[in-house]
């Protein structure tokens, strides 16, 4: 044993904004993970909020299936609201 | 005028907010009042030994996230010490142009790092008394002390936190991690009682309201210690006879050294500005 | 450069047969497009093997970058360097640690990186292997040393691989008080008593040279160049930094009243820069080989916080595991 577990890091700007990812930390557990990532990544009051999530708990989509996850969506355009056609004089729609 | 990188407006913005109003400025005249004076060099003195002792870590600490948390605690506390000992006269001269006799702080403080075991229980010891001190001194008579003193508690918060979370993994780790905890908590605890000793000078600013009286937290700061202890499944040791003196500028042999590094340049070039 | 190719010879080896050329063909592309490559992503192995030599570099030398200027810390001459230079070294750590984990997310371990240093394997930056001799040289090392190390990042906030990217993003961002604080500490010795003004025109004197080897051999000795720039891991040739660096530096020197250590420094209205003299290479990679004046010291301080630190790793780890056992029982 010579390094310690990786953990990834979120961390939120401020009220009102998502945890965002910003790096990861080692950290044998995760009290320490927390603190690790406090004294990383808030050292210049970057943050109001922390998240860490051990990185092998982490699920990722395969790239190689980024075909079949994502360019389905690409022509469903009528999930957007500008494919509707509406008279310029009605308003507030 | 060579063209270094302009300062940007969200880094100044940053600077403006963290910047304490006075931390570096001038100090301004102040009436004589040696009981005050006296105890601000004891509470700045401790923050400066310990935030020296620790940034000799700087670049050898166990794994690179504890680096970056031992000069956080560093920066911390020199940064306390600065705002103290700026309130007891020019900062700089009192932290650079005195000699062992004239220095306040305690015993523990000074005392070498010895490995993560012994600077660990060390801060533990330390933190502890100082978060509980601090948090009273925020209600000080005295508004320079009491504010210093309440910005000071949410730092040494997470110090005593920090530090108890340490010493809980190295207590309850391994055996050799145990054995070098017990060896850092016996080298450390002989330097208690200083903490709780009361003198003449101290009494004086604890009946002005100026200074808290540190027996009234000996009783939390003991159980909040063996909690600590007991989670980290080591013995409180016993009380051994008090060692005591750095009120009063009497040290272990250590601060001189601690003394001759740090205040090398400004008295080997007594005339400049750095 | 913290990132210069420290290898003579071409280490990159060529695309091997195995890889699939419709992939490869897709893959140069979309970094000829200048977007970016993600650590799932289907890559060319010579292109990950690259990545991981030049970041893992970059990161021991943000840490071992700690070790000559730490040297200072104990001993800065205010309260305010104190914490000025602190929060630099710290910052350095910081940095060393956002460029382990860039380097991480392609397969490569920090222990397996950081083992690679040990073993004297893996190179670091040449400038970190001279001594830090008195107060001017942190100022030098601040304006000299991160001036240059600026001049070489700043281009890395648009390398092709998104997490070295990103890091490169929040190291720049945070640097920009790194060279300031150089100069500014510079000018209040350029401008002090004597003793102090000697003192800054030595340490410019011995950190000139060794600032303009940063930037890595010439351009003719950098085989590797050209292939990290068609895929965008690096983004000006070493001789254009290079350039760069004399032409802002030199009048920066003279504002402080500093005499630049080149008898050949000349401006040339032409070329609209200076003429400078020869870098001396065979000091260059004779430092590259490990022969620093002070490589052994370096290596040394960094195996043994390695290695005494080993038990406190191992400690905390055994207790993550003993806290497991209880909550299971």
């Amino acid at each position: 044993m010579s390094d310690w577990p990786l953990w990834e890091v979120f961390v939120r700007a401020k009220g009102g904004l998502a945890h965002r990812h910003v790096g990861s930390v080692h950290a044998p557990d995760a009290e320490l993970a927390l603190r690790h990532a406090r004294d990383t990544y808030t050292r210049r009051q970057e943050g109001v909020s922390l998240w860490v999530v051990a990185s092998a708990a982490i699920i990722a989509s395969d790239p190689d299936q980024s075909g079949e996850l994502f360019e389905p969506a690409a022509d469903k355009v009528y999930r957007h609201p500008t494919f509707y056609d509406i008279p310029d004089v009605v308003k507030h729609i | 005028m060579p063209s270094l990188p302009p300062i940007r407006p969200e880094d100044e913005a940053v600077a403006e907010k963290v910047r304490l109003h006075g931390a570096f400025d001038a100090p301004a005249e102040l009436p004589h009042d040696p009981a005050r004076t006296e105890y601000l060099l004891r509470l700045g003195d401790d923050a400066l030994i310990l935030g020296q002792r620790l940034s000799e870590w700087c670049g050898h600490a166990p794994s690179v996230e504890v680096d970056l948390s031992l000069a956080n605690l560093s920066l911390d506390l020199i940064g306390q010490a600065t705002l103290f000992l700026g309130e007891a006269g020019d900062a700089d001269q009192l932290a650079f142009k005195r000699d062992v006799l004239d220095f306040r702080n305690c015993w523990l403080v000074e005392q070498p790092n010895g490995d993560f075991a012994r600077t660990m229980v060390r801060h533990l010891l330390f933190s502890t008394w100082q978060h509980l001190l601090y948090q009273r001194l925020s209600a000080s008579t005295d508004p320079a002390i009491a504010g210093i003193a309440a910005k000071g508690a949410k730092e040494i918060a997470y110090h005593r936190e920090l530090a108890a979370e340490w010493v809980v993994r190295l207590g309850d780790g391994t055996e050799e991690s145990r054995a070098r905890t017990l060896d850092g908590l016996g080298w450390c605890w002989r330097f208690v009682p200083e903490l709780f000793e009361v003198d003449e000078q101290l009494a004086d600013a604890i009946a002005r309201g100026i200074a808290a009286d540190p027996r009234e937290i000996e009783p939390e700061w003991r159980s909040s210690i063996g909690a600590v202890l007991g989670e980290a499944t080591l013995e409180v040791p016993a009380d051994t006879r008090p060692i005591l003196g750095g009120r009063r500028g009497h040290h272990s042999e250590h601060l001189g050294h601690l003394l001759a590094i740090m205040q090398y340049l400004p008295r080997t070039y007594p005339d400049a500005n750095w | 450069m913290y990132t210069t190719e420290l290898g003579k010879q071409p280490n990159v080896k060529p695309i091997g047969p195995a890889e699939d050329p419709a992939l490869l063909e897709a893959f140069e592309a979309r970094v000829a497009a200048d977007e970016f490559i993600e650590p799932k992503d289907w890559m060319p192995e010579a292109y990950r093997r690259t990545l991981v030599r030049q970041i893992s570099q970059h990161a021991h030398s943000e840490i071992v970058g700690m070790l000559p200027e730490g040297n200072w810390i104990t001993r800065a001459p205010s309260l305010r360097r104190k914490q000025i230079l602190l929060a630099k070294v710290q910052d350095e750590a910081g940095h060393g640690l956002y460029l382990y984990c860039a380097a991480e997310t392609l397969g490569t371990s920090r222990e397996e990186m950081i083992e690679a240093l040990h073993s004297g394997k893996a190179k670091y930056s040449t400038i970190f292997n001279y001594p830090t001799l008195t107060w001017a040289d942190i100022a030098a090392i601040g304006w000299l040393v991160d001036g240059a190390a600026i001049m070489n990042q700043v281009p890395l906030q648009r390398t092709s691989y998104g997490p070295y990217a990103r890091a490169m993003v929040r190291v720049c961002k945070e640097e920009s008080f790194h060279q300031r604080q150089g100069y500014e500490a510079m000018t209040e010795l350029a401008n002090g008593t004597a003793a102090q003004k000697r003192m800054a025109q030595d340490a410019f004197n011995r950190w000139w040279w060794p600032s303009l080897m940063m930037f890595g051999p010439p351009d003719e000795n950098s085989p590797n160049t050209a292939q990290s720039m068609r895929w965008r891991i690096k983004r000006d040739t070493n001789d254009e930094l290079r350039q760069k660096f004399v032409d802002i530096t030199v009048p920066q020197a003279e504002y402080l009243g500093l005499t630049v250590p080149d008898s050949a420094l000349k401006w040339n209205d032409d070329k609209g820069g200076y003429d400078f003299g020869e870098v001396d290479w065979d000091e260059f990679y004779a430092v590259v080989r490990g022969e620093g004046p002070v490589a052994r010291e370096r290596m040394t301080a960094r195996r043994e916080a390695w290695e005494q630190g080993a038990w406190v790793r191992e400690a905390a780890a055994a207790h993550e595991a003993k806290r497991r056992k209880r909550a299971a029982a």
